[in-house]
């Protein structure tokens, strides 16, 4: 289980200062599919970036696992991310003039993997997104939903724990985006891998278990649906 | 790790040929710069101490007048005598030979042939102390000397133009108006560092020589070749004080006679080489400086434009100091492809500059290798702050980084 308490996340200094957190609580357990939905300056993004450890926040505790990770060192939250977490964006973020299977296998060149368990992790993990014959394309050479089934392989190329995706469909037109998120669902039911996700689309948001409404930096609803 | 990195930096390489090229350049330069300065300057130095020993090991040189280095002149200046060699003979010690000698150009004729020669007279002595070796024949003796007769030893330039395709020893060629045998054929020398041609000479006896060729008593230098190298500078101070005395100079007059140090000659011409070649180095240390600099601007460049991927590489869990290496050695592979393209330059100006000027080529393996990692510690150093840069990114703003 991971759970915010009280945190608060402040930007800028004095008069100019903005509060895009204000005391969220937040628990979720492991396993589950969770939705983010939210205006845009609701804080959803914020919280996103704290709970992948790709920023910290100005108060209050987060806890994984029952481990208190508030204050972790720079180098400490790259590790955790390295080992437990995976990241799926909105502009997928592959590395251009790389193969597909060079961009899934760039978390495991992180572990210290040999090149051959870089490459037979790498290709199990295409062939789960539905992309076994595409190892060899580069990005430029696929389609914006293959692009996006290339990221989430390399995000869970290293079996995490939990894969945070900020609106994995926002580029995706409305047939692509229903087979990523049928293939999240599938990730999240067949691997028990925790999904949280970030989207503005209720379509999109209603694959996941649970959906949370963000507002001026507080949870305004928290919607828990009955099991499918 | 490392290797990942490495291969990342060739890619890059690759990906930016013209780019990387241009960059590379001042490094190349430099490095190439630095080798070839090097290589020609200590070539030009094995050739300036190579033609020095050809001149006569442990060599001192007495010469009338005092004089600066150069060739003998001054005809003003009182020559030796016969009395100034009994006393050297008698008063030097430590020493190989003492050889009296004299020369003049001269025409020097066989059958239909004549060319111009320089013509030595000498005695037996002159051999021993310039290190001529004999091909043929041999010197002539102490009785020819004595005798004044009419022999001559030649050097190799005489018998390919005067006495091609004919047995030298025995025949008798004409120097000046004088009739003389050849005796002996001298070992070659080849050209001695002023550029003449130290084979072009006929050496005869001393006593002939002053008689039938200069028509005086004069004798113009004398060649002095100690033990060892330690005995040079006893012998100098000797044989000042033997000519003083002989020669009558007052306690308080000047010497009018120089005694000069042939190695100490080529340590002065070697000393400047070696003046030049470390201003020059230090002009291409500055263009290896300026090379750095523009590794420093491209790598800035390269993380600018690599931000997002910097930030990719940072979500998914590189350390900072993985991202500080992945730069840094991109940074040094590039110097050190820049130093490799300079050391091969470098090698092939050397090479072309040695064959022209006719000097050793003489790569040296110290000066390679440390040009070629002085070009790795460039791109250390001027890769640093950039790849920090690289390292202390947020990967938050990176991601978004358009």
């Amino acid at each position: 289980m991971i759970s915010l308490r009280n945190v608060t996340r402040t930007y800028g200094e004095g008069d100019a200062q903005v509060k895009a957190l204000a005391g969220l609580n937040l628990d979720i357990e492991l396993g589950q599919f969770v939705a983010i939905m939210g205006a845009s300056g609701s804080g959803k993004s914020t919280a996103m970036n704290i709970l992948g450890c790709l920023d910290t926040a100005s108060s209050g505790t987060y806890s994984f696992n029952g481990v208190d990770i508030t204050a972790l060192t720079r180098d400490s939250r790259a590790l955790l991310r390295r080992n437990y977490l995976g990241f799926v964006f909105q502009g997928f973020n592959l590395l251009a003039r790389t193969t597909a299977l060079e961009n899934v296998e760039l978390p495991l060149v992180y572990r210290g993997l040999s090149r051959s368990e870089r490459h037979a992790k790498a290709r199990l993990a295409l062939e789960a997104v539905g992309l076994g014959d595409r190892e060899e394309h580069r990005p430029g050479e696929l389609s914006g939903g293959q692009q996006q089934r290339v990221a989430i392989a390399r995000a869970i190329v290293s079996d995490p724990l939990i894969l945070l995706a900020d609106e994995p469909t926002g580029n995706l037109d409305s047939e692509r985006s229903h087979d990523i998120m049928r293939l999240l669902r599938k990730l999240n039911r067949e691997r028990g891998i925790t999904v949280i996700m970030v989207t503005h689309e209720a379509d999109m948001a209603e694959y996941a278990d649970r959906i949370i409404r963000f507002a001026d930096g507080k949870i305004a609803e928290d919607r828990q649906k009955v099991a499918a | 790790m490392l290797w990942e990195s490495i291969k990342l930096a060739l890619r890059s390489v690759r990906r930016n040929v013209l780019r990387s090229f241009l960059t590379l350049l001042g490094i190349v330069i430099g490095v190439a710069a630095v080798i070839a300065l090097v290589t020609i300057g200590s070539g030009a130095n094995q050739k300036i101490s190579s033609d020095i020993a050809k001149l006569g090991s442990n060599m001192l040189m007495v010469r009338p007048g005092v004089q600066g280095p150069g060739p003998p002149g001054g005809s003003d200046a009182r020559s030796f005598n016969e009395r100034d060699i009994e006393a050297l003979r008698s008063g030097v010690s430590d020493v190989r030979a003492i050889a009296p000698s004299s020369s003049k150009q001269a025409n020097v004729v066989f059958d239909a042939t004549s060319t111009d020669a320089s013509i030595t007279g000498a005695d037996e002595a002159f051999f021993v102390a310039q290190d001529w070796s004999f091909i043929q024949g041999g010197a002539f003796n102490e009785s020819d000397v004595r005798a004044a007769s009419n022999v001559c030893v030649v050097g190799t330039t005489i018998v390919s133009t005067l006495l091609p395709n004919l047995e030298p020893i025995g025949q008798t060629i004409r120097v000046g108006e004088m009739p003389c045998t050849v005796v002996g054929v001298l070992g070659s020398k080849g050209q001695s560092a002023f550029g003449s041609d130290q084979d072009n000479l006929v050496v005869m006896p001393l006593r002939t020589f002053q008689r039938r060729i200069a028509g005086n008593t004069r004798i113009a230098s004398i060649a002095v070749s100690a033990n060892s190298p330690a005995a040079v500078k006893t012998a100098q101070d000797q044989i000042t004080e033997v000519l003083r005395e002989t020669r009558h100079i007052g306690e308080n007059d000047p010497d009018d006679f120089s005694v000069r140090d042939l190695t100490q000659i080529a340590a002065t011409m070697s000393s400047t080489t070696t003046i030049m070649t470390g201003l020059l180095g230090a002009v291409a240390a500055v263009s290896l400086l300026v090379g750095g600099i523009g590794i420093m601007n491209i790598m800035l460049v390269s993380v600018t434009e690599r931000t997002r991927e910097i930030g990719i590489r940072l979500a998914i869990g590189a350390l900072a100091s993985q991202v500080l290496t992945q730069f840094l050695v991109e940074a040094v592979v590039l110097c050190l492809l820049g130093g490799a393209l300079g050391v091969a330059l470098g090698l092939g100006l050397a090479g072309l500059a040695s064959s022209l000027l006719d000097i050793p080529f003489a790569p040296d393996m110290k000066v390679l290798a440390l040009a070629f990692g002085f070009s790795g510690l460039i791109g250390l150093v001027f890769g640093f702050f950039p790849a920090r840069n690289a390292a202390r990114l947020d990967p938050i703003e990176a991601l978004r980084h358009e």
